[in-house]
């Protein structure tokens, strides 16, 4: 568990950061979203102590981040940036290393971990293991950083714009990867980014920054159905929240008895798809597969019953 | 790539018969001899006065990149910021002293002999490197400076196994200059009675012999291409490592 007490970065009598207190649980995403100049970037990079808090403090499990040196606080916690910041003199490999090596590990041990890890973010460790970054793609780029931000099992990942450099059809992609890695590693993730929708489709809390404050940590349901400032209802698009909303149900939510006319929609897809689906094929209703048999289908009706569903 | 790998084991070879057996070239440097006067310059060898020229150059060289490194070094850390101007203008005094007359003014401070020759050159050879070493290290990728510090490296981990390695090709760089500038100017030791190639040059002047001058010069011009070459080569290679990576 992550606790941030009252945290707050002045800079020439500004504060950056204004008194903000979160709690982040073991084990889930946390998103942190504002615009630039927000001080969510601040707030990320005081909690591995890149920024001394002007006041506050932050404990990961308990324990104090000021009670420790501050480079040997940051192997503990995992590290991630826009653009990946990997060594260009280095292999693949060694990059993944950076920390177990600083950490001491042995040889065997650090081996095993770059493999597991390049098997993990899909890149045959045989292949990858001793390229250099230059010759990498941009999305393996971003996995091999982070890899790296993972290699020694850290408690808390921070993550600054990480897909940021990221074209959108990649960046879908390592959003997806990052989502799947999270929940079969269990990882604690604290991300910053200024783009709500990934916000959305990555956190299981979002938090909203506003010029230095935090204006709301909430689930995304939440954040959508009950904005706690005209910030966060624009922060949140207001012609975009009932799509918004639909896209953090999955259809399994609304999938009834019956057959419908057409191509199917998977179990794990987001009624946003099944929305999408009926209004460009003019349907009324979809079906619902799952493991290639079909399950159901989910009706245009209930869609739309669902997304006016809120207080 | 192709003229090279022809030219390069041409011009060694070369310089090996030079060096080594400089009796064969008597026909070729005949001409211009005065009539009736010696050829090929055989009062000591030129293996030993190329050897003493290069060691003299490498160890100023050295000196200056150990020097220089250092002191760039110093200056690119925050503290050190407030010395950039005042070492920039030292070293560029060093290269603004003419190397005749940092000659001039050490003879009496060191006598006559190789030690006025070391200190001009490795005056002389600060400069480029300084400044080359100063660009490479205030210019390093900023995503990798911010990761570096970000996954827990210290301030020593960071300059011995980040910032050096990547700011080598272009401190190599200024390195290059800086050994190429000093073979050259290693010649006018001889002035002074340092021992280099200068010797057969200047006993050329002395006699009017126009064969000693080509000889002494084309040995060091021969040395000073293939240095320039070799630590080309070196810089592609290293950088080639890096990889495209800077864009």
């Amino acid at each position: 568990m992550i606790e941030i007490d009252r945290i707050t970065k002045t800079y020439n009598g500004v504060r950056a950061v204004d008194s903000v207190t979160m709690t982040v649980e073991t084990g889930t995403i946390t998103v942190i979203v504002g615009t630039s100049g927000s001080g969510k970037t601040t707030l990320l990079r005081m909690i591995n102590r890149l920024e001394e808090p002007s006041s506050g403090e932050v404990r990961i499990n308990g324990e104090s981040t000021l009670a420790v040196k501050p480079h040997i606080l940051r192997r503990r916690i995992g590290y991630a940036i826009q653009g990946h910041g990997l060594f260009p003199h280095h292999t693949v490999a060694r990059n993944i290393a950076a920390v177990p090596e600083l950490l001491n590990w042995s040889a065997d041990k650090i081996r095993a971990r770059v493999d597991e890890l390049l098997t993990l973010f899909s890149m045959e460790p045989a292949t990858f293991r001793d390229r250099y970054p230059a010759a990498l793609s941009g999305g393996q780029q971003q996995r091999v950083g982070v890899a790296r931000a993972l290699a020694s099992r850290p408690d808390l990942l921070l993550m600054d714009e990480p897909f940021g450099a990221l074209d959108p059809v990649i960046r879908t992609r390592a959003q997806e990867d990052l989502r799947r890695i999270q929940q079969q590693l269990g990882s604690t993730i604290m991300l910053v980014t200024h783009d709500m929708e990934e916000a959305m489709r990555l956190g299981d809390r979002v938090a909203v920054m506003d010029a230095g404050r935090l204006v709301q940590h909430g689930t995304p349901a939440e954040i959508i159905t009950r904005p706690a400032t005209d910030f966060v209802a624009s922060m949140v698009g207001e012609v975009e929240r009932p799509l918004r909303l639909l896209s953090l149900v999955p259809v399994s939510d609304l999938v009834e008895a019956g057959t419908a006319e057409g191509e199917a929609l998977q179990v794990g897809a987001s009624l946003r798809d099944a929305l999408s689906a009926c209004l460009w094929t003019g349907r009324s209703a979809v079906p619902v597969e799952q493991d290639g048999r079909r399950v159901g289908r989910v009706t245009f009706d209930a869609i739309r019953a669902r997304a006016r569903v809120h207080p | 790539m192709r003229i090279g790998t022809v030219l390069r084991p041409a011009l060694v070879l070369l310089l090996l018969a030079l060096v080594l057996r400089p009796a064969w070239f008597t026909p070729v440097f005949a001409p211009f001899a005065p009539q009736g006067g010696p050829v090929i310059y055989d009062r000591v060898s030129l293996l030993s006065l190329s050897l003493s020229h290069l060691g003299l150059v490498a160890a100023a060289s050295a000196a200056a990149t150990l020097i220089a490194v250092t002191l760039a070094i110093l200056v690119t850390r925050p503290a050190g910021a407030a010395f950039r101007p005042l070492s920039r203008t030292i070293t560029n005094m060093g290269q603004t002293f003419p190397p005749v007359a940092v000659l001039a003014l050490a003879v009496p401070a060191l006598g006559f002999g190789a030690g006025p020759t070391l200190v001009a050159l490795f005056l002389y050879g600060l400069l480029p490197i300084f400044e080359n070493a100063i660009a490479a290290l205030s210019t390093l990728p900023p995503a990798t400076m911010e990761a570096a510090r970000g996954i827990g490296l210290n301030r020593w981990q960071r300059l011995v196994r980040v910032e050096l390695p990547l700011a080598l090709p272009v401190i190599l760089t200024g390195i290059r200059l800086s050994v190429v500038i000093a073979l050259g100017t290693a010649t006018i030791g001889s002035t002074v009675a340092a021992r280099t190639l200068g010797e057969v040059i200047i006993a050329g002047l002395l006699t009017n012999n126009t064969a000693y001058v080509l000889q002494g010069g084309l040995i060091v011009g021969l040395f000073a291409v293939l240095i320039y070459d070799a630590l080309v080569q070196l810089e592609v290679r290293l950088a080639r490592r890096i990889g495209a990576q800077s864009s």
